[in-house]
């Protein structure tokens, strides 16, 4: 049963895609509607599995490791889980009064849409360094083929610039796989933690898949092909790009880092990370300071908030990892929100350039409102999703004293208060209303409202606060370790 | 010197090869080919690490290459489509000039 469960969620999206592909056009909501409705209903028995049991295995197809397929279910994929299937619905709202599903750019949107979903539920799930590098491949091409849904030139070289970094991130992680069986003689990610000893080898296959995986996930500073990606998709495309497609990335180089090298005592990788991680803070938020246009804004902002997930490796304790998984939902709630609002007002004003926003709050109240809302979150104010995970990050680095962290966090903060306050003073502040010549057209209500749920479930995070951390707790691999 | 170490340093050699074609290259057709001859060097790799030292290849990392090499040809294909369509759209299959998306 439990194995049924599992395997309609990764195969429900991809039978959705290819039945998309072959029914007529006034199928294909009905389609649509089939394959993404249960996916909440498959997660609920999961989430009772995993309160219970901790953690659930399968063989694929009965063969075990090292030479078979392993699927492992466990909190951490569990969150993450929950967050994209609340995404590929919520988002998929706002998508679909855009992208009508019975038209010729539904039939190239919606299919894509669905092997994304199918690409991150076989990642989160699979327990193997080489299934693992299929399913990346999965992701990025279904999230390049959806960037490219845009069509301007700019679009489609954003995409094509983040295609060959993402290659050539796919090889290098590549190699370190074929290091790494060389070495151990398996490739599934939790025998790996007894198989691989620390060495030259092994250290040079764990470099190279984190490099890759860097890459992947844009941390500074190998982050160059973001903004340009996430700035120029489809609003609803951003979304997901920038709430969980960056985020598997990390979600694995967290499993290689905690689980496969969990006993290696790395103080310095584990600080670079960290510095890593700082530097995209301040400089992701010091681009979003100067940028012209308000999706530019949000892509930058993504570039510093990812920064937060890497503070965990120099912090690495419970609370560390509570906030980084709390983070990692509150940032996707809420930057899925940010980027629908966005897409909205860029559909409805025709540009988003920041001076023609000034006195949109009358114009597209709804849509403003999302906006706001979705920034108290990732500014970090109380009592937003955002504000617990950025005050488990400080009370962590208090724990530890470790003071340049706490100013760092603090710091980054602020400066997410100037840019997003930036953008809203530029809305609603205005002497004289130059946006009001300007002809609008009304965004749908359907994507409005499915903005604003996003909004308003970043903020419901920070109430909710105490199921999450009790499943972050049980995916702590530091309690597992004797 | 072994057959072995042939393989890794053929291995090694096209790799740079790929790095340097993918950095030096304008042509984005120039790019994909080296981006396949790095994916190559990496294949010529895991089957050296294969190697049978009791006369019995391993199974496993031949799977992988196999599986590998659908992976890059479907990869390329879909870059190939890709540039296809930005040279229809901008007039030009390279990524020279970047309006750094600012329009």
């Amino acid at each position: 049963m439990t194995e049924a469960l599992l395997a309609a969620l990764v195969f429900l999206p991809v039978l959705g895609a290819c039945l998309l592909l072959l029914a007529p056009a006034s199928w294909r909501a009905a389609i649509l509607l089939v394959v993404t409705v249960p996916l909440p209903f498959c997660l609920l028995p999961l989430t009772v599995l995993i309160a219970d049991a901790g953690l659930f295995e399968m063989a694929l197809a009965g063969h075990p490791a090292p030479l078979g397929i392993r699927w492992r279910l466990d909190a951490l994929s569990l969150l993450i889980l929950w967050l994209n299937v609340s995404l590929m619905i919520l988002v998929g709202l706002a998508a679909s009064a855009r992208f009508a599903p019975a038209s010729v750019e539904g039939l190239r949107f919606w299919p894509l849409w669905l092997l994304l979903a199918a690409g991150i539920h076989a990642l989160l799930l699979s327990a193997d360094l080489f299934n693992l590098y299929v399913t990346l491949e999965l992701v990025t091409l279904a999230g390049i083929g959806l960037i490219a849904t845009g069509g301007s030139g700019a679009a489609l070289r954003a995409a094509m610039r983040y295609l060959l970094l993402a290659l050539m991130a796919s090889l290098l992680y590549l190699l370190g796989v074929g290091l790494v069986y060389a070495e151990a003689g398996t490739l599934d990610l939790y025998q790996l933690g007894e198989a691989l000893e620390p060495g030259l080898l092994s250290a040079t296959a764990l470099v190279l898949m984190l490099a890759g995986l860097l890459v992947k996930s844009a941390v500074f500073p190998l982050h160059a092909w973001l903004p340009a990606a996430h700035g120029n998709a489809p609003g609803p495309v951003s979304a997901l790009l920038s709430a969980i497609v960056v985020k598997v990335s990390i979600y694995i180089i967290w499993r290689l880092w905690f689980w496969t090298a969990g006993d290696w005592q790395l103080p310095a990788p584990g600080l670079l990370l960290g510095l890593l991680g700082g530097g995209a803070i301040l400089y992701g938020s010091a681009l979003a300071l100067v940028q012209k246009r308000l999706k530019m804004v949000v892509a930058y902002s993504t570039v510093a908030q990812l920064g937060y997930l890497m503070l965990i490796f120099p912090l690495s304790n419970l609370l560390a990892w509570q906030a980084a998984g709390y983070h990692l939902v509150a940032h996707g709630l809420a930057k899925a929100a940010l980027f629908v609002a966005a897409g909205n007002i860029l559909v409805s004003l025709g540009s988003d350039r920041l001076r023609r926003l000034a006195g949109l709050d009358q114009r597209l109240p709804m849509d403003v409102f999302t906006l706001a809302l979705a920034s108290v979150s990732l500014m970090g104010l109380p009592p937003s999703g955002g504000f617990v995970g950025k005050w488990l990050f400080l009370q962590a680095a208090y724990e530890q004293g470790a003071w340049g962290w706490m100013a760092l966090i603090a710091l980054g903060g602020l400066l997410a208060a100037a840019y997003l306050f930036r953008v809203l003073a530029l809305t609603c502040f205005h002497p004289r209303s130059h946006g009001h010549s300007t002809r609008l057209r009304e965004p749908p209500t359907l994507a409005s409202l499915a903005g604003l749920l996003l909004a308003l479930a970043a903020i419901g995070l920070g109430f909710a606060s105490a199921p999450i951390l009790g499943l972050l707790e049980a995916a702590w691999p530091g309690a597992m370790a004797p | 010197m072994s057959s072995a170490m042939l393989y890794v340093l053929v291995a090694a050699g096209l790799f740079g090869i790929g790095v340097y074609g993918l950095i030096i290259a304008g042509h984005l057709l120039r790019k994909l080919f080296a981006i396949n001859i790095m994916g190559n060097a990496i294949f010529v790799l895991m089957v050296a690490a294969s190697a049978p030292l009791d006369g019995r290849p391993d199974a496993v990392p031949q799977a992988l290459v196999l599986t590998g090499i659908v992976i890059a040809v479907s990869a390329t294909a879909f870059a190939l489509a890709l540039m296809v369509q930005l040279y229809r759209v901008t007039g030009q299959a390279s990524l020279e000039q970047d309006p750094d998306g600012d329009d």
